[in-house]
């Protein structure tokens, strides 16, 4: 009986009722309280998994639209006017409608595809699979985070209805645009509903982070001390303090810039005259709403980006047949990256009159993280390095994120100079650097953990064939869509213009626009096809018949193939070693749970 | 490390450690919003609120009895007297929901003063701040009536402290939050 267990009285009861479970099997679950209101952790976590492929879906329809705009500016599909109205009047996206789509697109995927469908996702399944946990710490509140993100998606998916349209002044919704309702149809109704639907966003990430910390920190089984912990829970962990520590900022500018929008108060406001119309406002600052917001922003890029490295550290290993490189330079970089993601957000901001003295000091600390994501390649690669490498989908895809995250901090280094920053801020050059870096590498990681992990989740595999297709696909597809935008941002072409046919000097570049809208298609279609994989296997998949298909170490891989809720029967195992013990002594893995041998050599 | 943590495990209990973890995120947010008070104090123009109302005054006198009493409450609980301890969660929550009408009143006062919603000055900040934190009183006030009901009518068989530590240590936590919110307001407003 592990420590934790016999701490914690109530713990023991699930711990009993579990037994009864497998024992008679009288304890019957309804469907409402095994899939719907579930507490499993396990559950929750395929919830989360399931709402944000459908957000997915969504948030790519809408990139989908507005590149056929970019690409074929002047050209008219009929069919969009049968589908959006007035939106798009004559088979043309107007620009309110453009402006909604960019929006949108960004709100979906970064925070309902990318944060919650991401770390939602797998801190749910694999945090108390791996630190052999029953489940979390308080499953209630876990399954509240869910809610309160279901909650959040109805009321951002209702904006997309109404008469105004959704919010339109792009992700970061910076005022004074989406504090004043004259000032576009984008920051009427459907701002207040963006704001209010991220409130309820932020108190699921809130309420998650919370029990994702005091879970790893607390419900872990014996001898899984913190060094033994598989790096996919690092990731979380840091994912989940960051999370803890800067959403509630983001709250607080929301609640400013709501009232604001409703109130009559000018914190973000002053000196504005809009369609003519001298405003009363007065004493705001709009800068001081775009630090609230990149305070938050920043962290949350990396919020994004390390549960997906984690992953990749994890599934790098266990197909390469080779321990993690590093460990212990793992662990510190994540570190790192932690505390340096708190002190870079003025990097967004090296244009807005920021004193150049203040910015050539977030100059420096943000070229600093380039340190540990150096470390951290370094280490993948060295993994890599002789490795005997199983090119499952799930390691192409880890494989594809590396090469991804080393393209995009590239090109970030480029932008955290605050001259060159002049000249590429705003450009396309921006969009090419965060959606390889982030967009692109996080789903990678992503891709590569749903592959990994779905035996565990499901029972079942999914389709190789489709896998292969869908990464190969998918990688030369990113790379085609969002390589040449570092061209057009070079050469001055901003983001966020719908029409840029005025600049005679960018038709040069309407070829390679078309370019990137085919492929987009093509890219989304391959995704369309995942999901069919996805959904397909679930019920038709090939049937998981060993308890560790893989052949890893780590603790989610002794559980019964189709875990119940309680994830072991009997005892949860003890913990002997780290999780990375490959190719060891002659070994091929040795699991966690082995006691180390007599005359073992140390990793 | 290893060791901290394992020890940490035996002492803290997991709802404990979440409510603290809770606390710092709760933190955060008051961060956020006294730093662009100070950001923006800075700036021309700046418009201070002169006179604190009185009624800050009576609901610092509110809360901070409060706080005594989910203490002694807590500490009936732990001695098994649970007359004593229902009766002190009463008057826990009879402070609380004074303090939440005090502070109503003492945004009238303001309101009185001409400073009202228009314009980003002290005053304004310190509507949207008192106003959170005065949420956060309330949700501690819900929890509260949840565990003055289950004093009540529950069939009281876990002896278990937890929830009442995590409620009275919450308690503390705003009471602790208002006095800063107050002296901040006092210093720089
Ligand atoms: C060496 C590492 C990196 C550096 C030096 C860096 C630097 C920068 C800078 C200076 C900007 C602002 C550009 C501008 O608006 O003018 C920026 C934008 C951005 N970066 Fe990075 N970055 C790095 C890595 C990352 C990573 C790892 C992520 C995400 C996981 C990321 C996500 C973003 C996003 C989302 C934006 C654009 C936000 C927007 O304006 O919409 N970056 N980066
Ligand atoms: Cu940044």
């Amino acid at each position: 009986m592990s420590e934790a267990l016999s701490v914690h009285p109530e713990i023991v009861t699930t711990h009993d009722v579990h037994h009864d479970e497998h024992g008679g099997g009288h304890h019957k679950e309804t469907f409402i309280s095994k899939y719907i209101f579930s507490m499993d952790h396990k559950t929750i976590g395929k919830q989360f998994l399931i709402t944000g492929i459908i957000w997915a879906i969504v948030g790519g329809l809408f990139s989908v639209l507005f590149r056929l705009q970019l690409g074929y500016p002047g050209q008219s599909f009929p069919i969009l006017e049968t589908f959006f109205g007035h939106w798009a009047k004559g088979g043309q996206i107007q620009p309110e409608f453009y402006y909604a789509l960019v929006t949108m697109h960004g709100t979906v995927l970064v925070f309902f595809v990318l944060t919650a469908g991401l770390s939602g996702t797998f801190a749910n399944i694999l945090i108390p699979l791996q630190i052999g946990a029953r489940d979390m710490a308080s499953p209630m509140l876990n399954m509240l985070s869910y809610w309160f993100f279901f909650l959040a998606s109805v009321i951002m998916m209702s904006s997309l209805f109404i008469q105004t349209g959704p919010a339109s002044g792009g992700w970061t919704i910076y005022p004074p645009l989406s504090a004043l309702g004259q000032a576009s149809d984008g920051s009427k109704l459907g701002m207040d509903l963006w704001l209010v639907s991220m409130a309820m966003f932020i108190v699921s990430s809130l309420l998650g982070g919370l029990n994702y910390i005091s879970t790893i920190l607390n419900m872990r089984t014996k001898g899984m001390s913190m060094t033994r912990m598989p790096l996919t829970i690092w990731a979380m962990f840091f994912t989940a303090v960051l999370g803890v520590l800067s959403f509630p900022v983001l709250l607080s500018g929301a609640i400013l810039l709501l009232f604001d929008r409703n109130l009559g108060t000018s914190f973000f406001l002053s000196d504005i005259v809009v369609n003519g119309e001298v405003l009363p406002n007065e004493g705001g600052s709009a800068i001081l709403f775009q630090h609230l917001f990149w305070f938050l922003g920043h962290p949350e890029v990396y919020i994004i980006l390390l549960p997906a490295m984690g992953m990749v550290s994890e599934i790098m290993s266990v197909n390469s047949r080779k321990p993690i490189f590093g460990y212990m330079a793992m662990l510190g970089s994540l570190f790192a990256i932690a505390i340096l993601a708190f002190l870079v957000w003025a990097h967004h901001m090296f244009v807005t009159g920021l004193n150049p003295f203040l910015g050539s000091i977030f100059v420096l600390l943000t070229l600093l993280i380039a340190v540990p994501s150096a470390i951290k390649v370094f280490n993948w690669l060295t993994t890599l390095w002789r490795g005997n490498i199983r090119f499952t989908p799930a390691m192409l895809f880890a494989i594809g994120f590396v090469s991804l995250f080393i393209s995009g901090g590239l090109t970030g280094i480029f932008l955290g100079n605050s001259t060159i920053d002049i000249h590429l801020h705003d450009t396309m050059f921006v969009v090419a650097h965060f959606h390889i870096v982030m967009g692109v590498a996080s789903f990678f990681g992503m891709f590569a953990g749903v592959y990994h992990w779905f035996p565990k989740m499901f029972g079942r595999y999914l389709n190789n064939t489709l896998g292969y297709i869908h990464f190969w696909v998918t990688m030369v597809g990113a790379y085609l869509i969002f390589w040449p935008m570092h061209y057009e941002g070079l050469a001055g072409m901003p983001r966020r213009y719908l029409d840029k046919s005025g600049w005679v000097s960018f038709n040069q570049f309407g070829d390679l626009d078309k370019m990137i809208t085919v492929v987009s298609i093509i890219v989304f279609a391959v995704q369309l096809m995942f999901v069919f994989n996805f959904f397909y296997s679930i019920f038709k998949g090939r049937k998981v018949t060993t308890q560790n298909p893989w052949g890893a170490n780590t603790l989610e891989w002794t559980t019964p193939i189709r875990p119940g809720h309680g994830n072991w029967v009997g005892e949860i195992p003890e913990v002997h070693r780290w999780p990375y013990d490959y190719g060891k002594d002659g070994r091929d893995f040795i699991p966690q749970t082995e006691p180390i041998g007599a005359n073992e050599s140390k990793h | 490390m290893d060791i901290v943590t394992d020890q940490q495990r035996k002492k803290l209990h997991p709802h404990k450690f979440t409510l603290w973890v809770a606390i710092a995120s709760i933190l955060m947010m008051f961060a956020g919003l006294t730093s662009a008070f100070i950001v923006k104090s800075n700036q021309a123009n700046w418009q201070g609120v002169e006179e604190m109302p009185k009624f800050f005054w009576y609901s610092t006198v509110a809360i901070l009895l409060s706080s005594l009493a989910i203490q002694m409450a807590l500490r009936a609980f732990r001695q098994r007297e649970m007359g004593k301890y229902r009766s002190l969660i009463a008057t826990t929550l009879v402070l609380g929901v004074l303090f939440i009408v005090f502070q109503w009143l003492g945004f009238g006062e303001l309101w009185d003063q001409q400073i009202t919603f228009k314009g980003a000055g002290g005053g304004q900040f310190l509507y949207v701040i008192f106003g959170l934190h005065a949420l956060h009183v309330l949700g501690g006030i819900v929890a509260l009536i949840v565990m003055f009901i289950k004093a009540f009518f529950g069939k009281t068989k876990t002896y278990s402290s937890v929830p009442v530590e995590v409620a009275a240590t919450y308690w503390h936590f705003v009471d602790g939050l208002w006095i800063y919110l107050l002296v901040f307001f006092l210093i720089i407003g």
